[in-house]
């Protein structure tokens, strides 16, 4: 097969237009979402658990297929056990590395589950195929209702906690000396993970669930230490990934729309990294000068 | 440098910031410390000293009201202390900062005036002129924008300096704020801590392993070892005596270019291997 045929067994984008209109719940909801992981990704930067994120995924698995498995509704499943997930590791450990091995023996658990609940299932093979790599296209209104109200859940939640949850997400001891419930805002910001989590499988799947709620602020940090403009940019290219990502995959019917949302949104944190590494380079030399300026003003004043 | 105060108890009939009565705090069967009275009085500056694990970051705790006195009382500025009082300034252990953590050096002196607060904080012209006041206080101005990440550690600490602030506290509680600072910047931090308690008239309580860079300014020293503690003047409790008693075995303190050594107590505990090499560097007078 020649590169263009490759390309057109690809790609097709006929009826395109009608294709749009048709998914445009699935759209909306994609971009709910985006919004959704480009703000969560932040506080998972600032805690500095990306690890996290891929413990809670696994075990979102395991309740999606459980769910398949007993006539359950699948979204609802994986919404339990991202859920389950995220309280075991937020109480689990206070410190990233105790959490570090929680996620560790959890995720292979999960896993385990997962496998061992489709093996029993012996129903369409696409559904199985769909927990791993997403199906926001093949999923019902209802759970599309579903979605959207859990979305709207985690952004009040998020609206309301911000502060204190930012100020114990990057600096713990004062936060905690101000008198911040720093270890009931942990919780209160696992179970929006764990939540979060479960909705962003429904897009991309299980397995790439990292590229909505990590890859987005790890790039918007790479440009920014703004609280405005990280989580700014972290929505726009959540958002960009997710919808972007549909919008390519409808012209291919031949491919799932996870490799397209992981895709772009590698290519995005790519160019902030480059456009990043000289930023960095540059504080850097400022550090150096303002070190050099101190030592001389020193050396004269003695 | 002259001392703010020569009088080793407060005199004047004002109301202490920090009192504790018969205090004694103990995890499990092991008692840290018992029958501690301590008063502080507003603007006075107390280095809390001793080997490690003996209860000096614990204090700290008690006075934050993360820890509870299993005997005693602690009060501040006269009402039983409690977690989130807004009366306290707190300067932690210095941890490092990844370069790219979401925060700039002025979000983490704004996020000591109300990162407490619910909600997302909308943008206010005079919380932004607060923050500026605060880093201009402590000359961070210049790398106010920076990402925390970036700056040196000196001027982290500078940073944490206008953090602790922020809310006029009347007593600023510091743990080891110049641990991991080289010689150069301890005196600049301590230098600028006191200045900030004097212009603000904020009790200061010190941890830390190294009194000499604090000297100069320390008004009292709390030292504690092995739940016994001596409460005094730097003059009184920093002598051979007065410490080979607290030690309960032979202690030398020794005074070399203007720095206070203490040989022998400190070889008790572990991890006090960087204090001997920071004692060692030979530009390490402090000017009095």
């Amino acid at each position: 097969m020649s590169a263009g045929e490759i390309f057109a067994n690809l790609f097709t984008f006929e009826d395109y237009g009608e294709l749009v209109a048709l998914l445009a719940n699935s759209l909306i909801a994609a971009a709910l979402l985006g919004v959704v992981g480009g703000l969560i990704s932040v506080f998972v930067m600032a805690r500095d658990i990306p690890f996290a994120v891929h413990g809670i995924s696994e075990l979102s698995f395991a309740g999606a297929a459980l769910a398949l498995l007993i006539g359950f509704d699948v979204v609802a499943g994986s919404i339990i056990g991202s859920i389950v997930a995220a309280l075991i590791i937020g109480v689990g450990g206070a410190k990233a590395s105790e959490k570090n091995a929680i996620i560790g023996v959890l995720m292979p658990f999960g896993l385990g589950l997962a496998i061992l609940f489709l093996a029993l299932y012996d129903g369409r093979a696409a559904s199985k195929f769909g927990l791993l790599t997403g199906q926001i296209v093949a999923i019902t209104p209802a759970q599309i209702l579903t979605l959207i109200i859990c979305a709207f859940a985690v952004l009040i939640v998020l609206a309301v906690v911000w502060r204190p949850l930012m100020f114990s997400s990057l600096d713990p001891e004062v936060a905690r000396a101000k008198g911040v419930p720093v270890s009931a805002l942990t919780i209160v910001f696992m179970l929006t993970l764990g939540l979060a989590v479960a909705l962003s499988v429904q897009v991309v799947g299980v397995l790439l669930v990292l590229a909505l709620l990590i890859t987005p602020a790890a790039a918007a940090t790479q440009l920014s230490a703004s609280p405005v403009w990280v989580p700014v940019l972290s929505v726009i290219f959540a958002v960009t990934a997710s919808v972007g990502g549909i919008l390519v995959a409808l012209g291919s019917p031949a491919v799932p729309i996870s490799p397209f949302v992981t895709t772009i949104s590698f290519l995005i944190y790519l160019v902030c990294r480059l456009v990043g590494g000289r930023r960095m380079k540059s504080l850097d030399r400022r550090r150096a000068a303002r070190a050099a300026a101190e030592h001389s003003a020193s050396l004269t004043a003695a | 440098m002259a001392k703010e105060s020569e009088v080793s108890a407060p005199t004047a009939p004002q109301q202490p910031v920090i009192r504790l009565r018969d205090a004694e705090l103990r995890f499990g069967s092991r008692v840290l410390w018992h029958d501690l009275d301590l008063d502080v009085a507003p603007g006075e500056f107390v280095a809390v000293l001793g080997p490690n694990g003996t209860g000096k970051t614990s204090l700290l705790k008690v006075l934050l009201g993360q820890n509870t006195l299993s005997a005693g009382t602690a009060e501040i500025n006269g009402s039983t202390v409690h977690s989130g009082n807004p009366a306290i300034g707190y300067i932690p252990q210095q941890r490092g900062i990844d370069p790219h953590t979401p925060m700039r050096g002025r979000d983490l002196v704004g996020m000591g005036i109300d990162g407490h607060k619910w909600g997302m904080g909308l943008f206010s012209r005079g919380r932004r002129k607060k923050v500026d006041e605060l880093l201009a206080a402590v000359g961070a101005a210049d790398y106010a924008h920076a990402p925390a990440g970036t700056v040196s550690g000196g001027e982290l600490q500078r940073l944490r300096v206008a953090q602790s602030l922020a809310n006029d506290p009347s007593v600023l509680l510091c743990d080891e704020p110049l641990l991991s600072l080289d010689m150069h910047h301890q005196k600049v931090v301590a230098a600028l801590l006191h200045e900030q308690r004097v212009k603000r008239d904020t009790a200061v309580v010190f941890v830390t392993h190294e009194i000499n860079p604090i000297l100069p300014y320390v008004d009292r020293v709390l030292y504690i070892v092995g739940g016994h503690f001596l409460v005094g003047t730097p003059a009184e409790v920093m002598t051979t005596e007065s410490l080979s008693r607290l030690y309960g075995s032979p202690v030398e303190v020794v005074r070399v270019g203007g720095r206070l050594v203490v040989v022998g107590g400190e070889e008790e505990c572990v991890d006090h291997h960087h204090l001997h090499d920071e004692d060692l560097a030979p530009e390490g007078a402090v000017s009095r």
